[in-house]
């Protein structure tokens, strides 16, 4: 498509950010184009081409545009530029730094460059003069914030090409040649350390793509106790407004153990990313000791910039997602919400009069979903280095019903289901996830037990089951007490159900807010499981039902205590002698 | 607005439609207003020389050789000093018989607020209302809806709140407010002294529905005249969000676009969005605090109006009649601030989250209480215990019509817990137990 003479068109209709152009040459699907429009340059993508005229979405407000417009093709897709710099930055959907954009207000027609050009890094090379090298290999590194960033071959060379120079150690810009690099044809080609890649196509400049075969740590004990996350897997979060998707997600980026936080905030509020703006570069990543924010970038599409760009703001954070993957590291990558993009999709699909599907969503909803997902994973390289890409989504189902198209079709792609439960977050009960209906596909797989089994012992997964079990049955023991009152069941319905209620408070319970217990490492879930098994264990006896639940929650508070408190410190084992004491003097 | 002199008037209309008619036009830009038999339209579609125009009022009566007048520009509002104290119309017309604005002409609905220009919204707002400050605390820059029954006060909820806040200004929005409701916010307003911090956009139910779509942006850009200009603390009142989506789903239908569940538009999200995240704090000092009305239908907050509302605000005050004591109450359950967490145990007292939470977790032990009773099972000690804190929670916490500081607040519900409860069956701190509970 790349060209010479670009095609050109005039604005034939306009309705809303869809804008009809005719054009008098060929025009690609999905191909970028600007409308001239007197105040500023509109950006705007091509979805549907009907003989001469070429439907496209417009990434900005379209007030005031006028039918005999002039349009420009560009000859490519909506593109992601991809060079050291990118951690730490504010990107708007389109990759925009919103740093770099002048006023308070956002002015439309206004496109930053997502890099610093100006800006020396430190350069060593990788390859050596005769290497063979193909895309996505590495040529070199750079620092970005202490994390070791790798030029690559960019991801659009096609076959094998021959190192002919590369550039020796020093200071360089971004746009400073690295290599000259020769193709099977004699061809020689210039490479710096920027390269343009299309976000809605995955980046394949890897050897192979295994199953996950380990799990990866969050922090949150809901999680990785109960249904861990693989590295290189997917999950979901789905839940009605308020039970806490956000901050969950905010949770898990603080303390999950990546190399890279991608967060994607698409279509949600503003003040949200502000949170992020604000807390990250206070606080520590508790791995490196650096500061969060120099480990996260952030694409913010907020709910109030343009629908369209909300759509691209998910491919390009798993883009930028994917150029990380590829030199190696452990990226973690976030979108809140995934159904605010499927809403874009809709707002367009019922503009172009597409056929609808289910709650007028478009009928390919699950198609779109699931390749996106696909693009997570674990990649082991050219080189044999592995990377991966851990994808977790948020689902915002319409009136809480899971049952909706998004969720539906997003339960088809993810591999683990962190369901939100209303009555939980209503009862402060944090995180809300449903203990009962989540689940990780990945305790499942063989090699995922296996890894856990080497990580926290052989009796780890037998634990996780045994919790599940008194979960279970703690549910249906407060169910007949329900039906058949306290004096109705057996004490021992009593005891089954207090147990379930003390894995709740201390396990699935957990306070993003506090600064000791927002933060599980897996080592500290393990004691405090053990613990709290070891308990569930005990052939306590009780007088009457109402002992039951008396002794249950004062060791309930203890345990809590121990949640909030350092796990070396006095505090803590006083703690500990106090529950011990109080656990011996009831079997006694 | 008038029309000008050079302006082309157009009288060839093609089709007539209930909402919209459509006229052979050029030159015409895109969301323009115009004016069709001397009634208030707007462009929403154009097709090379087809131009289709909304009539906001409807097109009844109107005939195909109907005079139109396009006005050149998109909706606009006179911003100034003087729009204080004064009340117009959706169009920003006066309607208190007082002159014309003078000052600068701007558009409504304009951009949008980088987000790397906010700040973080800190400062707290007290109100008095203990529903309100203790559980579900609201800062500058928040916004939030009651979520209530036709039936409920929540006029004169927000009415209290917005005279106690401290706002250097407020604007109300009122859409489909009947006269009754319209005269008591003036009036309130005028005997409180306030006028004169206050301003209003007013669609009565006695105007055309769809008129309605312009009073948010109206408000809102006269609020962010005050806030970043004059870096005043602007609070706005918004209600009833209900009639305001109900006039676009009117729109949508009779355009024949598809509708999503319960009839509304599928853009409904977006559209809300687009309003309530001109909340803002700005870091020179000047805030947009937003608070809503958002009607319900008998509770059912699953509704596509309050669903969506729900996922866009920050945290909504639900409003319920609790018939145990005979008043209205913010239900401590389904309501919620989530900006609390940047000002409690910052700006108020140390132990109150903790507190807060406690005595939440207790009131949800008292309604599984309830539960029990109502099913006809005996009630233990303990349920007994909470079902008499949840009776003076309600009457001293809850109730709207408390008018009390934070910190009496706290120490309310210290002497409630010390009343009913042993120190270990309220999980709080230890540290806050030694240092509050109020020893008998
Ligand atoms: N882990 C937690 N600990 C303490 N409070 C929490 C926790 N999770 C959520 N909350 C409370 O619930 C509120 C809502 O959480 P959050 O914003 O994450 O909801 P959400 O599911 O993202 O909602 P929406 O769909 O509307 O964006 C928070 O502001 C906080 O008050
Ligand atoms: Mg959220």
């Amino acid at each position: 498509m790349e060209g010479e003479n670009k095609t050109t068109g005039k604005v034939a209709g306009i309705i809303a950010n869809l804008v009809i152009v005719e054009v008098d040459g060929p025009v690609g699907q999905n191909e970028i184009c600007f409308i001239q429009h007197p105040e500023s340059n509109l950006m705007a993508e091509v979805i549907k081409i009907i003989g001469d005229n070429a439907y496209v979405q417009v990434f900005e407000s379209t007030r005031g545009l006028k039918v005999g417009t002039n349009v420009e093709f560009e000859g490519h897709l909506l593109e992601s530029t991809l060079g050291p710099g990118i951690l730490s930055r504010n990107y708007d959907g389109l990759q925009n730094d919103l740093d770099k954009m002048e006023g308070v207000f956002l002015k439309r027609g206004d496109y930053t460059d997502p890099l610093n050009r100006e800006v020396k890094w430190d350069w060593t090379p990788i390859v050596k003069v005769g290497d063979v090298v193909k895309a996505g290999d590495w040529l070199g590194e750079v620092p970005e914030n202490g994390m070791p960033h790798k030029i690559m071959v960019p991801f659009k060379f096609k076959g094998k090409f021959t190192v002919k120079s590369i550039t020796a150690a020093g200071s360089f810009t971004v746009d400073d040649e690295t290599a000259v690099l020769t193709d099977e044809e004699g061809n020689d080609v210039t490479t710096t350390m920027v390269q343009k890649w299309p976000v809605k196509i995955a980046v394949k400049s890897y050897k192979e793509k295994p199953r996950p075969f380990k799990m990866f740590e969050t922090g949150v004990r809901a999680m990785d106790t109960l249904n861990p996350i693989a590295e290189g897997g997917t999950g979901f979060i789905p839940g009605p407004f308020g039970t806490g998707k956000t901050v969950l997600q905010h949770a898990i980026s603080k303390y999950a153990e990546a190399d890279i936080v991608i967060i994607a905030a698409c279509g949600e509020r503003a003040n949200e990313v502000v949170e992020i703006f604000t807390e990250f570069p206070e606080l520590d990543d508790p791995r490196t000791g650096r500061k969060l924010i120099e480990r996260t970038t952030i694409i913010a599409n907020t709910s109030n910039m343009p629908v369209a760009a909300r759509e691209a703001s998910v491919y390009t954070a798993m883009t930028l997602g994917e150029y990380y993957r590829t030199m190696g590291l452990k990226v973690l990558l976030m979108a809140d919400s995934t159904s605010r993009w499927a809403q874009a999709l809709r707002e367009m699909s019922n503009r172009l009069e597409e056929l609808p599907g289910p709650d007028a969503f478009p009928m390919d909803l699950t198609a779109v979903i699931s390749s996106f997902y696909a693009r997570a994973g674990i990649v082991y390289l050219n080189n044999g280095e592995s990377g991966s890409i851990t994808f977790i989504g948020t689902v915002s189902p319409a009136g809480g019903n899971l049952k909706e198209p998004v969720t539906e079709s997003t339960r088809k792609s993810a591999r683990c289901f962190y369901g939100l439960n209303q009555a939980r977050a209503d009862s402060k009960r944090y995180p809300a996830i449903d203990p009962i209906d989540s689940y990780s596909k990945y305790l499942e797989y063989p090699e995922i037990v296996e890894s856990l089994g080497e990580k926290l012992g052989d009796s780890w997964i037998e634990n996780v089951l045994k919790t599940k079990n008194i979960l279970l049955r703690g549910k249906e023991a407060m169910e007949q007490i329900n039906i058949l009152g306290d004096d109705g069941v057996p004490l021992e319905f009593h005891k089954r159900f207090w147990n379930s209620e003390l894995i709740d408070g201390v396990i699935l319970q957990q306070d993003s807010f506090d600064e000791i217990d927002a933060y599980c490492p897996l080592d500290r879930q393990k004691l405090m499981l053990e613990l709290v098994l070891d308990i569930t264990d005990k052939d306590f006896s009780f007088g009457m039902f109402e002992d039951v639940s008396t002794f249950y929650k004062k060791i309930t508070n203890i345990l809590k205590q121990m949640n909030y408190s350092e796990l070396d410190s006095d505090k803590f084992s006083t703690y500990h002698g106090e529950l011990d004491s109080m656990i011996n003097e009831r079997l006694n | 607005m008038e029309t000008l002199a050079f302006q082309k008037i157009y009288t060839k209309i093609k089709n007539i439609t209930k909402a919209t008619i459509t006229i052979e036009a050029d030159n015409i830009g895109y969301d323009e207003m115009a004016l069709v038999d001397g009634r208030m339209a707007q462009v929403v579609k154009i097709s090379k020389s087809e131009v289709v125009l909304q009539v906001f009022a409807g097109t009844e009566g109107i005939s195909t050789n109907a005079e139109v007048v396009f006005l050149g520009n998109p909706p606009q509002l006179k911003v100034g000093e003087q729009l204080a104290g004064r009340f117009f119309n959706a169009f920003g017309d006066p309607i208190d018989g007082g002159p014309n604005v003078e000052g600068r002409t701007v558009e409504i609905g304009g951009p949008s607020v980088n987000p790397v220009r906010r700040k973080q919204p800190s400062q707290l707002i007290a109100t008095g209302i203990a529903g309100i400050d203790l559980n579900n605390s609201l800062v500058t820059g928040q916004k939030i809806p009651f979520f209530a029954d036709p039936d409920q006060p929540y006029n004169q909820v927000m009415a209290n709140v917005a005279l106690r806040a401290e706002a250097d200004k407020i604007i109300l929005g009122g859409m489909g407010l009947s006269n009754d409701d319209y005269l008591y916010f003036k009036n309130l307003f005028t005997n409180a002294g306030a006028l004169d911090r206050i301003i209003s956009f007013v669609n009565t139910t006695e105007d055309p529905p769809v008129e309605r779509l312009l009073i948010p942006d109206m408000s809102l850009t006269s609020a962010e005249y005050f806030a970043v200009e004059k870096n005043e603390k602007v609070l706005v009142l918004l209600t009833d969000m209900t009639l305001f989506a109900d006039a676009l789903s009117i729109v949508s239908n009779r355009m024949d676009q598809i509708p999503s569940k319960d009839s509304m538009p599928g853009s409904l999200y977006s559209d809300l969005a687009r309003i309530y995240e001109k909340a803002v704090q700005f870091p020179e000092g000047g805030s947009i605090t937003i608070i809503a009305v958002t009607t319900l239908n008998g509770g059912d907050i699953t509704h596509a109006i309050p669903d969506n509302t729900g996922y866009i605000t920050e945290g909504q005050l639900f409003l319920r009649n609790d018939s145990d004591i005979g008043k209205v109450i913010v239900d401590p359950f389904r309501s919620l601030s989530r900006l609390k967490q940047l000002v409690i145990g910052k700006q108020t007292r140390e132990d109150h989250p903790q507190v807060m939470n406690a005595a939440i977790r207790l009131y949800a032990d008292a309604a599984n209480a309830k539960t029990k009773q109502d099913n006809g099972f005996d009630l233990t000690d303990y349920d007994e215990r909470t079902l008499e804190f949840a009776r003076e929670y309600s009457l001293q916490i809850l109730a709207i019509d408390i008018n009390i500081d934070t910190e009496k607040m706290l120490d309310v519900t210290w002497g409630l817990f010390s009343k009913f409860f042993e120190r270990e069956e309220v999980v709080v701190r230890q540290e806050f137990v030694d240092k509050y509970w109020v020893k008998n």
